[in-house]
């Protein structure tokens, strides 16, 4: 097992290397090839611990590789923790890792960092595995820098725009405040647990629970409510949430195998897979579960608004992606952890389906992303319109498909929660629903329908992509139809995760919905007539009335709400005001200091002043040296009489 | 008779002189190297007087080597002078301050 699970981390990394290192020697055919078949492999093994550990429900395996240091008598090492949870993030991981290699052969095939791009995405692969695979916090905080740099090279992977720079300096820098709040997390866990180890902690909890600590003075906090916060704070960078998602829809400056992979199906879940692997943790903490729950909503709710109104076709993919993120971190909050890894899976799929959907409808553009100028494209690329639709229904949870099963178990465990923020929550959830529905069908028939908008020339050319880019596409496709239908018994009402996940007796929700679950059929049947449906439904209404029958409303109602719209525009001013206020404020400061610092303390006081002082006391000195040999000769003799002096009478 | 101290006030009003030369002179370098060599004649007086009275003959061998290295040294200064002569014009002291900080 150890050579299995080494392999499934390792081909990957060295993939990686030969890719990166000795691209020139082993040509493009080369770097994809060995690439390739490295993930390939990695999903293939990853399928043993699969099995093992999910379907013939083995106890977890926890392992210790190897002693990194010991400090104080914590040791860190880096190790496995096999179970359910990471035996299915491994499997979705490296099956969606290794179609968008193969897709990236086709999307990536005139560009000339063809070797980089493979082994970024190699490198990438095998960070998010150590993430998910790791035992212990410190291995988990390796992955998740690491997945972190890998984003950071590839959403500058076009180096030479100042766009993309300037995108991938943010998503940096977001990160690393996001990345703050965690690092406190696992120090607070340290501090209190003395241990860095996953499992010594989840045992320690309810000595944990007991302390609190006073971070200013006269105010004492649980000390475990501080730390899940803290710990949240990383996955609300790392997974996009409100306050610090704005990193995300400028990271789709990449390129778009990226934008799936990472920005989309894998990357952005970490902080998803990071709080349901932390579950006995929050659920000792009411306050941070609500936090959770708030921040979620919020995210699910007004980040799909702006979905709205962009025109970037994949600028709205991804505001559709922070929208679900705030649906699995809402999921979090009412501690159905399961629910939000299932929705993480599903959207895994139905994500990385859409958006290399929307590389293929880019490819065909040529490199052309604004919606304003497709139209009709289902005529000239049936397979990527179907898979698109299949995508889209799945996302917006049309009944049957992967979306369905596991957005609408998020809405009836937040129906079923009690937790504060729970009334919110789900209208928010609901709201977002509708929203989903809305941007995504306006998207789809923007791009698929209507008539063509495109110029003359880019028309002539259009045609299906290659074989490369639509069998992933239709390798996707099938699991987003199929996924939620089959794995939704096991996974939200079984015994899916063993001991992976712990929720306390009151607050578990799903074992509400439990109640009303009757099989997967009659659930999806039972969806027609719920609520969510319904505003699924007239989302789809709504667009295509606006899109389709009377395409000129659209720009009337922008025009009648036009301050709405311009707040949307502005993505609320979040931008603006990290803009002004952080760098601004980061700027001025610096100024600040290089001014009264730099230039007036440090070089005017203590470098240039030493020089001065020294000129002005030689400038003293050098009266004494006046050249003459009679001055020189007298000084001489008045030292010679001196020393004499003190020889003979000291 | 005359005593050793006779010998030593004589060696010191020597190098006083000389040194009193090196002070108040202020127009001529040859004036300067003659106080150097007056210095060293005084010393030389009282190598003497003590050699002399000691008994020990090494003091003035000790002279002899003095006496030699000093003509050896006036030979070098006038020679310096020569060339300071024909370089600056002048071998006045007042004007030789190019060393001045």
């Amino acid at each position: 097992m150890t050579a299995i699970l080494l392999t499934i981390v390792l081909a990957p990394l060295l993939a990686s290397i030969i890719a990166g290192i000795f691209g020139k020697q082993v040509g493009r055919t080369g770097a994809h090839l060995v690439t390739i078949g490295a993930v390939g492999l990695s999903f293939l093994l990853s399928l043993i611990p699969f099995s093992r550990f999910v379907l013939d429900g083995q106890a977890p395996l926890d392992m210790v590789l190897y002693t990194w240091a010991e400090s104080a008598g914590i040791p860190f090492q880096v190790g496995f923790l096999i179970d359910p949870l990471s035996a299915s993030m491994m499997t979705v991981v490296t099956f969606v890792s290794w179609m968008v290699h193969i897709y990236t052969i086709g999307y990536m095939h005139d560009d000339p960092g063809y070797q980089r791009f493979f082994s970024y995405i190699s490198l990438f692969t095998f960070s998010m595995l150590m993430l998910v695979m790791s035992n212990n916090f410190l291995q988990l905080f390796f992955g998740w820098e690491a997945v972190g740099v890998v984003s950071y090279l590839l959403i500058g992977f076009w180096f030479k725009k100042d766009t993309a720079i300037f995108a991938n300096m943010k998503a940096f820098l977001v990160n690393r405040v996001g990345d703050f709040g965690f690092l406190l997390g696992i120090g607070a866990v340290l501090l209190y647990c003395g241990s860095l180890h996953y499992g010594t902690v989840f045992e320690n909890t309810e000595a944990l629970s007991a302390e609190s600590i006073e971070v200013f003075a006269g105010h004492p906090w649980s000390v475990v409510t501080l730390t899940c916060i803290l710990l949240f704070v990383g996955a609300m960078g790392k997974s996009a949430q409100v306050p610090l998602h704005v990193w995300l829809p400028d990271s789709m400056e990449g390129p778009t195998p990226i934008s799936a992979l990472i920005h989309a199906a894998t990357m952005v879940t970490a902080g998803i897979f990071m709080v349901a692997r932390m579950s006995p943790l929050f659920e000792l903490s009411e306050v941070a579960l609500s936090t959770v729950l708030l921040i979620g909503a919020i995210t699910a709710f007004f980040m799909g608004l702006l979905g709205l109104v962009q025109n970037d076709i994949k600028r709205v993919v991804a505001y559709s992606t922070l929208s679900q993120l705030g649906y699995m971190t809402v999921a979090l909050g009412v501690s159905a952890y399961s629910a939000a890894i299932f929705h993480l899976v599903t959207h895994a799929f139905f994500k990385a389906l859409l958006f290399l959907a929307a590389g293929s409808v880019i490819i065909g553009m040529h490199h052309e992303q604004d919606m304003r100028k497709m139209g009709g494209l289902r005529k000239y690329m049936p397979i990527t319109w179907i898979t698109s639709l299949i995508g889209t229904l799945a996302l917006i949870g049309f009944p049957g498909f992967a979306g369905f099963y596991s957005k609408d178990a998020i809405i009836e465990a937040v129906h079923e929660s009690h937790l504060y923020g729970h009334g919110i929550a789900y209208m928010a959830v609901l709201g977002g629903v509708f929203i989903t529905s809305l941007y995504s069908f306006r998207l789809y028939f923007m791009v698929f329908h209507g008539k063509g908008r495109m110029d003359h020339h880019t028309e002539e050319h259009l045609h299906e992509s290659p074989a490369v880019v639509w069998i992933p596409l239709v390798a996707l496709a099938v699991p987003s139809v199929l996924a939620g239908a089959a794995l939704i018994e096991p996974m939200l009402f079984g015994d899916y995760f063993g001991s992976a996940i712990h929720v306390e007796h009151s607050h578990n929700v799903l074992e509400e919905v439990a109640h009303h679950f009757h099989g997967w059929f009659s659930f999806a049947l039972h969806g027609f007539l719920g609520v969510p449906f319904m505003l699924a439904a007239a989302g789809f209404a709504t667009a295509w009335f606006l899109y389709m029958f009377k395409p000129e409303i659209p720009g009337k109602i922008a025009s009648a709400l036009s301050p709405i719209y311009k707040l949307l525009v502005a993505k609320y001013g979040f931008d603006a005001f990290n803009q002004t206020v952080f760098a601004g404020g980061a700027r001025a400061l610096g100024g600040f200091l290089w001014r009264a610092v730099d230039a007036t303390l440090v070089d005017g006081l203590a470098v240039n002043g030493s020089a001065r002082v020294v000129g002005w006391l030689s400038g003293v000195i050098r009266y004494a040296q006046t050249g003459y040999l009679y001055h020189y000769a007298f000084a001489m003799i008045i030292g010679l009489l001196a020393l004499l002096g003190y020889f003979v009478y000291v | 008779m005359i005593a050793l101290s006779h010998y030593l006030v004589l060696g010191a009003i020597l190098f006083c002189l000389s040194v009193a030369g090196i002070f108040i002179n202020r127009k001529n370098v040859i004036v300067l190297l003659m106080c150097v060599e007056l210095m060293l004649l005084a010393v030389n007086m009282n190598f003497i007087a003590f050699s002399h009275f000691h008994g020990d003959i090494a003091g003035q061998v000790f002279v002899f080597f003095i006496l030699t290295v000093a003509a050896a040294e006036s030979a070098i200064g006038l020679a310096i002078m020569v060339v300071l002569f024909r370089n600056r014009g002048t071998i006045n002291v007042e004007d030789l301050d190019s060393m001045r900080g």
